[in-house]
């Protein structure tokens, strides 16, 4: 019987590490066809990675209609073509890397624009900053310090989360209120990790107050109950709670809080922006504040007015803050290449160093020291079952 | 801690206990019958759900037909599924049917990625299952209370099917000594079949249960609760139904209050339950409630 159950233990084991593969692979896609290999001098190439497959397709495709719209309306540079090669990271961080090596050796491109997601972009930097042929890399959402840092090919156009964190800590102080806050923070997350530690430290600031952050709980990705966690949460003495982490899980965070009577506000970050939030959590989304990128209220600059007026007319909905990024990270590579008037990468790089006061969708960009956009946050909260504007916090 | 927080993680640990204890009878019974793990449980788990999500959302039936509808169908599915996966293997070594079920948990969940696609669906609850009550500062949702009940009133009636009717009798039957069992006049595919569909009944009720308590739907969410309701399964003792619940309930209120006492260990809940595992096999590998039989085979 032992030796039966134990033989039953060994397929367990391995049924979980299969399913486990299992769930990142996913199906292959389309976007093969469009790369050709043509190397037409009349023409330039741009490459993009995103997830266009897998868990995070769904933010993927927000920035990839973000980058065909731009190219619509700018489909040329210096009097050649663009071509725009796509290649799919399948929301996989060695497959990020593949990406990256395909367009820089492969395709041969002058620019790289992407990813949704901090992981992936990291590790596609690694083989941005090792590979012979050096490439310029435009970050569009990836928000995490180490994309950029010690990566002088690497650049972004949204701001880091040492910036966010610090704009919701100011907000759960002076607007909210709250003396003492409780964390839930997804514990397999980078993303997550980062900004509650930025948020913490600017909190303890302010506070002047070590023991500020009363309570931490931790989840893993996937998780769906979080009652242990709430439960002591709601005894713990904390005016608000900073839950940084992915949409799905953050949206069953804010349901099961309700169901246990916590009214306390929520706070989070940009991820929270997908309808996926308001569906699942409903009534329980109402109130919680998250800080994000871009708003169609947010008064921007003249590009924000062609975006929202172009977006509307080709998809007829409202922008997501992530479409208006690739927006922009589309249109800073062009204008790079404008000003170093040559498609040669390394000249391109050295141009996009010099970007001063570009006016992109999702506001102004300034590049500091690391290639991180210096640019303001725009915080918003959810009511009536909508996204709306509360504020733009100005970086200083 | 105070009181009621205790509380409030033991009514959490209940509710969470009475959704493994479904699901873990349905590997049990299939397991005592033909003494095959039946991995594919947690996606027929996930099928019922899917269903029922999507008669409420593209048929507009009310609730309670969409749980009639998703408990058939996902019935009738798991009746097919072993009739096309497990009975053409019914005289191959144990170890091949094992693959086959591998192999059609794979079918199954890849399938749900492809026909439902891989975004979070948001599972509409009707404000019956909705309803938050108060009681001494205990914060409870309605379907909370709902879930121990309809858990116990599934038990009750498998519990009389088992033991007092005669398929029931016939089935107690085929798990003591299937060839016996054909010798004398059962009719041992016909009593497979059912056996497959009553497991499947209680996955489809766990699925509905869940998707009330936790709105989230995507193809893998019968993946986790699959494994840990198999572990349930076994640290009860495998082919006990009554373990099964045991085993349920250990889980559900394990995890709960290991995450509530141990903030620190909070990331390793999963952990919890295949830690169990490994202990159980080693100090009782026949289950808490399982008789140490002799290998028969």
């Amino acid at each position: 019987m032992k030796r039966k159950i134990a033989l039953l233990l060994v397929f367990v084991l391995m049924f979980a590490t299969f399913a486990a593969g299992c769930a990142v692979e996913k199906v292959d896609n389309e976007e093969k066809q469009e790369s050709s290999n043509s190397q037409d001098s009349d023409v330039i190439k741009i490459g993009v990675f995103e997830p266009l497959t897998g868990p995070n397709a769904a933010g993927g495709a927000l920035e990839k209609e973000g980058i065909e719209l731009a190219k619509e309306l700018y489909p040329e540079v210096l009097g050649k073509k663009i071509e725009v090669v796509y290649v799919d990271n399948k929301s996989d961080k060695v497959e990020a890397a593949n990406a990256a090596t395909k367009l820089i050796d492969q395709e041969k491109v002058s620019v790289i624009i992407g990813s949704w997601g901090s992981g992936f972009s990291i590790s596609a930097g690694e083989v941005i900053k090792k590979s012979e042929r050096k490439v310029p890399a435009i970050g569009t959402s990836c928000t995490n310090p180490l994309v950029t840092k010690n990566n002088d090919y690497y650049f972004r156009v949204a701001f880091v989360d040492p910036f966010q964190g610090k704009v919701m800590a100011n907000y759960a102080y002076k607007e909210v209120g709250a003396k003492k806050v409780a964390f839930i923070i997804e514990k397999t997350n980078d993303y997550a990790v980062g900004l509650a530690k930025f948020f913490e430290d600017t909190y303890k600031e302010l506070t002047g107050d070590e023991n500020a952050v009363v309570y931490r709980a931790y989840y893993q990705t996937g998780d769906q109950d979080f009652t242990a966690q709430l439960g002591n949460i709601k005894e713990s003495g904390a005016e608000a709670i900073f839950a940084p982490g992915n949409f799905t899980e953050s949206a069953l965070i804010m349901k099961q809080a309700k169901e246990l009577g916590i009214e306390l506000p929520i706070l989070g970050g940009d991820t929270w922006e997908t309808p996926e939030v308001i569906e699942i959590a409903g009534e329980a989304a109402e109130g919680v504040v998250f800080s994000t990128f871009f708003d169609v209220n947010a008064e921007l600059t003249d590009t924000t007015t062609e975006f929202l007026e172009a977006y509307k007319a080709k998809y007829n909905k409202e922008p997501a803050a992530v479409t208006a990024l690739a927006f922009d990270a589309y249109l800073l590579a062009l204008d790079a290449i404008k000003r170093a008037n040559s498609t040669d990468p390394e000249a391109i790089r050295d141009a996009l160093e010099a970007t001063k006061d570009f006016p992109g969708a999702a506001g102004v960009v300034n590049f500091d020291e690391n290639g991180d956009a210096v640019k303001a946050a725009v915080i918003k909260t959810i009511k009536d079952g909508k996204f709306t504007y509360l504020t733009t916090v100005e970086p200083n | 801690m105070a009181l009621q927080t205790i509380l409030q993680h033991l009514v959490n640990g209940i509710s969470l206990g009475s959704l493994y204890a479904l699901l873990a009878i349905g590997y049990t019974m299939v397991y005592g019958i033909l003494r095959l793990i039946n991995f594919a449980h947690g996606d027929i788990f996930m099928l019922g759900t899917y269903i029922a999500f999507y008669s409420m959302t593209a048929f507009f039936l009310p609730w309670w037909i969409s749980f009639l509808i998703a408990i058939i169908v996902t019935c009738i599915f798991g009746i097919v599924l072993e009739r096309a996966a497990y009975r053409p293997l019914r005289d191959s070594p144990r170890i091949s049917v094992m693959i086959s079920a591998i192999g059609a948990s794979f079918l199954i969940e890849n399938l749900a990625i492809v026909v439902f696609g891989g975004r979070p669906k948001a599972f509409p609850i009707p404000t019956i299952f909705s309803k938050i009550l108060n009681i001494g500062g205990v914060s409870i949702v309605s379907v909370s209370i709902f879930i121990p009940i309809i858990t116990a009133i599934a038990l009750f009636i498998l519990n009389y099917l088992v033991n007092n009717t005669k398929i029931g009798m016939a089935m107690r039957a085929v798990s003591k000594d299937y060839e016996a069992a054909r010798l004398m006049g059962i009719n041992v595919n016909n009593i497979i079949s059912f056996t497959f569909g009553t497991g499947s009944i209680l996955a489809a009720i766990g699925g509905v249960m869940w998707g009330l308590k936790y709105p989230q739907l995507i193809p893998l969410m019968g993946l986790m609760p699959g494994l840990k309701c198999f572990i349930a399964a076994v640290v009860g003792g495998i082919g006990n139904i009554r373990g099964a619940v045991l085993g349920g309930f250990i889980l559900g209120l394990g995890e709960i209050l290991i995450v509530a006492f141990s903030p620190t260990l909070s990331g390793y809940r999963d952990a919890f339950a295949f830690v169990l595992l490994i202990v159980i096999l080693l100090v009782k590998p026949s289950g808490l409630l399982g008789q140490n039989t002799t290998e028969k085979v």
